[in-house]
């Protein structure tokens, strides 16, 4: 075969779903692959070394985002019924968030508060511009929403994806090691900051640690789902903070 | 079939949540009424279903691949996480630990002072 007939495979093939999605498994398969071979280091975290394959990938071969994405969009899609799919674990947790909704709710209503409010904050006092401010704030929940409350708040939904996803990382790697610090050994806690702070990404973490934790953290980030697109766009405007 | 059956299950509550979160006109994503409603269904009939049971096992089991696109999406804001590297290492890893110390500490003093008789030290 020729390069030039190569060349034409190749430019019919980046335009179809297939290779993104298919690029999409094989990236993720390796860095899974590599994160249990490492003993769980998170700084092999599988959507780490996923996106830095893809990006490589990406940039090495020309292809635009766009046309990854057609591809992409049926893993990212997934993200709908995955987050339906959390009632489950809740359910079966049902006998203790009975005991625990006075402790959950507060801790919700100041955590999610705290969490908007401390990344605007620090990226104002960094000299961030005020399009980026607004895409931090809604960071620390599930990709879907805080596209569009970054949206509604005059930020860059796209932008917020990416710190979603970092924000998800960092929370799933730094979280076990703050709990031992602390010294918090009640899985419910361990789950309700985890799924406040890392909404999915943290709460695939919590379900590694125990179910418990799993569905703590998978409430709390349902119930701060709720809470940050009810509170932040009136908190942010109410302190002026929007610009 | 069961997987096939989960599926189809988490998908109309996805789209009975869609549909009620535009009609409705509240700011909250379909897909978490769904699960809000799932919910609440679950706790009437008082069981989970084994097809359910399968396909939200399925999704959940390996929920981080499910972010990979939108973690991609950041190729193209090289340049404004480039010239704005430092406010935002800095917002989103203090942030992330203040957010991650305080939750824990709040509710760990919270269900001390309202539920007191939980906790279960090992």
């Amino acid at each position: 075969m020729t390069d030039d007939g190569i060349a034409t495979i190749w430019v019919y093939l980046s335009t179809t779903p297939l290779l993104g999605l298919t690029i999409t498994l094989v990236a993720y398969g390796i860095a899974y692959r590599a994160y249990l071979w490492s003993g769980s280091n998170p700084l092999l975290h599988p959507v780490v070394s996923a996106v830095t394959l893809l990006i490589l990938f990406l940039v090495g071969t020309d292809t635009p985002y766009e046309a990854y994405f057609a591809g992409g969009q049926f893993v990212h899609f997934l993200l709908g019924p995955a987050t339906v799919a959390l009632a489950i674990p809740l359910y079966q947790q049902l006998p203790k968030i009975r005991r625990l909704w006075l402790p959950v709710l507060i801790t919700l209503v100041s955590g999610v508060t705290i969490g908007a409010l401390s990344s605007v904050a620090l990226a104002r006092l960094f000299g961030a511009t005020l399009q980026t401010q607004m895409s931090l704030a809604p960071k620390s929940v599930t990709a879907p929403v805080a596209m569009g409350i970054s949206e509604q708040i005059g930020g860059l939904p796209s932008l917020t994806a990416v710190m979603v996803v970092a924000t998800g990382i960092l929370g799933a790697v730094l979280g076990t090691r703050l709990f031992t610090l602390l010294r918090i050994r009640d899985d419910s806690i361990k789950g309700i900051a985890m799924g406040i702070t890392a909404h999915g990404i943290g709460t695939a973490r919590a379900f590694q640690v125990s179910p418990e934790m799993g569905a703590f953290s998978g409430l709390a980030m349902a119930l701060s789902t709720f809470t940050t697109a009810l509170i932040l766009p009136w908190l942010l405007q109410w302190l002026g903070w929007l610009g | 079939m069961q997987f096939l059956n989960g599926i189809t299950l988490l998908l109309i509550f996805q789209l009975i949540g869609e549909f009620g979160a535009r009609l409705l006109d509240i700011p909250v994503p379909g897909p978490v009424v769904g699960m809000l409603l799932l919910f609440l269904t679950l706790i009437a009939r008082r069981s989970v279903a084994p097809s359910l049971e399968t396909a939200s096992g399925a999704l959940l089991g390996h929920l981080s691949l499910l972010f990979v696109p939108a973690g991609v999406g950041m190729m193209i804001h090289f340049e404004r996480i480039a010239g704005e590297w430092l406010p935002i290492a800095v917002a989103l890893l203090g942030s992330t630990v203040i957010t991650m110390l305080a939750s824990a500490l709040i509710m760990a003093g919270t269900s001390r002072l309202f539920a007191p008789g939980d906790r279960q030290d090992d």
